[in-house]
């Protein structure tokens, strides 16, 4: 199987090439990806250094193009197409469907991914992106059970590429507003959910608060750790409860699923975390990397190596079991 | 402009949901979207109230159009949205998967749920069929304006979220059967007790979301009265009413007066206060500010008594 990590910055890239990802995702340092985050990201030459280094390693590079272009400034999304190409790079990554049908005109030759921001959830949708952009592989939303996903990919024919590890989205992905919400940037056309820019801590005589827009996220008492605001993670009241309604402060991490995804007829794998460090993003593509090694060859999954990467956080497995939902 | 009724989010009792369309037969809206928009586990206790109310609405001259599952992944529901284009009436879809099932040249409408952010994206649309389409409510006016253009150029009606509680986000996960520490599949229809949606509170006790099963929507209730001749300026072609339990055909009322020239804004705005005192309106996303800024352009920050969250009230690490 194939692992595909994430670069927030051209070192990154480097990284996780010696690794060991067979594959990168990155994207360009503006609001046409969905981590448009300060200090991350690739500018043109960048980008095409980036590329360069690693097809030299055997390594293919997709560009996450997957906001969804604001009206009136297309051209930005059109330009990042154009200069991917021109790069080199082996794919884009794309959700928003005038870009796909853009891209599909304007450059041909150029391979085209399905985003998860577009969150095609069944085989006919995958199959109509197929037919009319010539999508030739679908990153699954996180809303679907391992089972479903062996459903769908016995029903259509091109690749699927599912999150494994890293942050997860708790609504279907591209089709939330909640992070709008609250700050009035939109994760969507301006690429960043609960930007650092809203985010506020205040600390009241020991107890500590995580405000995202001003309103309180999250609330602990000294010496506790303190999660990061986003709000389908935090803590809110409804009815006579209080408490992670959406979900907790919790990790994807469906590491020991690998043998049950490659069964239900995933290509590949997909680490969440353009934003994280180096070093972080070195660990986690080892231990896949070893874990779909050691799959190949028939042997057991490496024990232990992937429970330890998420040490000290709750961890989830998410919608790939059922009883989530 | 003209008014459209979307499909009710929530889950009501079958004679509540047809009891809103014979109402709605005599309010003062020019079209009306009905069907299961949120959830498929709903839909078996009133769909065979869906063809009386059909033909009620057609019969007292409105366009009706059914909408299909906002998030479609499952085998049953597949079947459901492929049915939707053999019931004799426009459909809309709210998931483009609705999109794939329709007859090569089929006229459809695009719900507020689809990602229409670009002309590109409008153009692509009404090169498939769309003749009609309600903008996803996040766009601020300067997006809603640019689009507006596209489809007047293209004979594509805009429509634009006009009342009512926004819808927010769309989930695999169903809140209602969570917080009642049920899973989705035996959700024991935990939503059916709240007919506009749950109040979601902050740790400060402020109002801020509103559950509904998979949805989550916004606690305040968007109102476009203040927007509505920049929209209308823009070319917009209709303002979309989301139904809620109580004084809707009231509220349907109050704007037709207002498109009509026969209330002024403020009248309107009063108007729907005088039906519900408590009801939070705002501007919704249309000045780009975020949601939650009341129509008076303040934020409701009032300090409580500092509450706790304590992690695992909700198992979610099955």
């Amino acid at each position: 199987m194939e692992i595909v990590c994430p670069a927030g910055t051209p070192a990154a890239l480097r990284t996780a090439v010696k690794a060991g990802a067979h594959t990168i995702y990155c994207g360009f340092s503006d609001e046409t990806n969905a981590r448009n985050f300060p200090g991350l990201n690739f500018n043109r030459t960048e980008m095409r250094e980036g590329v360069e280094f690693a097809h030299s390693h055997g390594v293919k590079v997709l560009v996450a193009i997957n906001t969804f272009p604001r009206a009136g400034d297309e051209v930005i999304w059109h330009n990042a197409v154009a200069d991917a190409e021109a790069a080199g790079v082996d794919a884009v990554i794309l959700a928003d469907p005038g870009l796909l049908d853009y891209a599909t005109n304007n450059h041909p030759k150029l391979r085209r991914h399905l985003s998860v921001q577009a969150a095609a959830a069944n085989a006919d949708i995958i199959n109509f992106y197929a037919q009319r952009f010539g999508v030739k592989r679908v990153v699954l939303p996180r809303v679907l059970s391992v089972q479903e996903i062996a459903t769908i990919n016995a029903e259509i024919e091109v690749e699927t590429e599912v999150f494994v590890f890293g942050g997860l989205c708790v609504m279907a992905e591209g089709r939330c507003s909640l992070s709008s919400y609250v700050t009035g940037k939109s994760p969507n056309m301006n690429g960043a959910c609960s930007p650092a820019s809203h985010v506020e801590y205040h600390d009241d005589n020991g107890v500590l608060d995580a405000r995202l827009g001003g309103y309180t996220i999250h609330r602990v008492e000294k010496g506790e750790p303190a999660p990061y605001p986003t709000l389908c993670k935090g803590c809110f009241t409804a009815g006579e409860k209080q408490g992670h309604l959406f979900e907790d402060p919790v990790s994807l991490n469906a590491g020991q699923l690998i043998p049950q995804l490659k069964k239900a007829g995933v290509t590949a794998l997909k680490i969440e975390g353009r934003q994280r460090s180096r070093s972080y993003v070195a660990q986690v593509v080892r231990n896949f990397r070893a874990a779909v090694d050691a799959l190949a060859l028939g042997q057991p999954m490496p024990e232990g190596m992937l429970a330890k990467l998420s040490e000290g956080q709750a961890t989830t497995t998410g919608a790939y079991k059922k009883t989530w939902r | 402009m003209d008014l459209t009724v979307g499909p009710n989010q929530f889950f009501w009792s079958a004679d509540d949901w047809a009891n809103l369309y014979d109402d709605l037969a005599s309010a003062p809206v020019d079209r009306v979207v009905l069907g299961e928009l949120v959830c498929s586990k709903r839909l078996p206790f009133y769909q065979d109230r869906i063809p009386d109310a059909i033909s009620t609405l057609l019969a007292a001259g409105k366009q009706v159009a059914l909408t299909s599952l906002a998030l479609v992944t499952l085998k049953r529901e597949r079947k459901l949205t492929a049915e939707l284009a053999e019931m004799g009436v426009e459909v809309e879809i709210n998931d483009l998967t609705a999109l794939t099932y329709l007859p090569e040249g089929t006229k459809f409408w695009v719900g507020p749920l689809v990602n229409v952010y670009n002309e590109s994206t409008v153009r692509w649309l009404a090169s498939c069929g769309a003749v009609r389409i309600c903008l996803p409510p996040e766009l601020p006016l300067a997006s809603v304006k640019i689009l507006a253009a596209v489809g007047l150029e293209l004979g594509v009606a805009i429509e634009v979220w006009g009342h009512g509680r926004i819808p927010l986000a769309i989930s695999g996960r169903c809140y209602h059967a969570r917080l009642h520490g049920r899973i989705k599949d035996n959700c024991q229809f935990a939503c059916e007790d709240d007919a506009d949606g749950l109040d979601v509170r902050t740790l400060d006790d402020q109002p801020f979301l509103a559950m509904n099963g998979v949805q989550t929507l916004s606690y305040s209730y968007a109102c476009s009265v203040h927007q509505f001749k920049a929209l209308a300026n823009a070319g917009v072609s209709t303002l979309r009413l989301s139904p809620q339990s109580k004084d809707f055909k009231e509220i349907c009322d109050l704007y037709r007066q207002l498109l009509d020239g026969q209330l002024d804004e403020a009248s309107v705005v009063s108007g729907i206060y005088d039906l519900d005192e408590t009801t939070r309106l705002s501007d919704g996303f249309l000045t780009g500010i975020g949601a939650l800024t009341g129509l008076d352009g303040q934020l409701n920050l009032d300090n409580q008594e500092p509450s706790f969250c304590q992690p695992s009230d909700f198992s979610s690490t099955m």
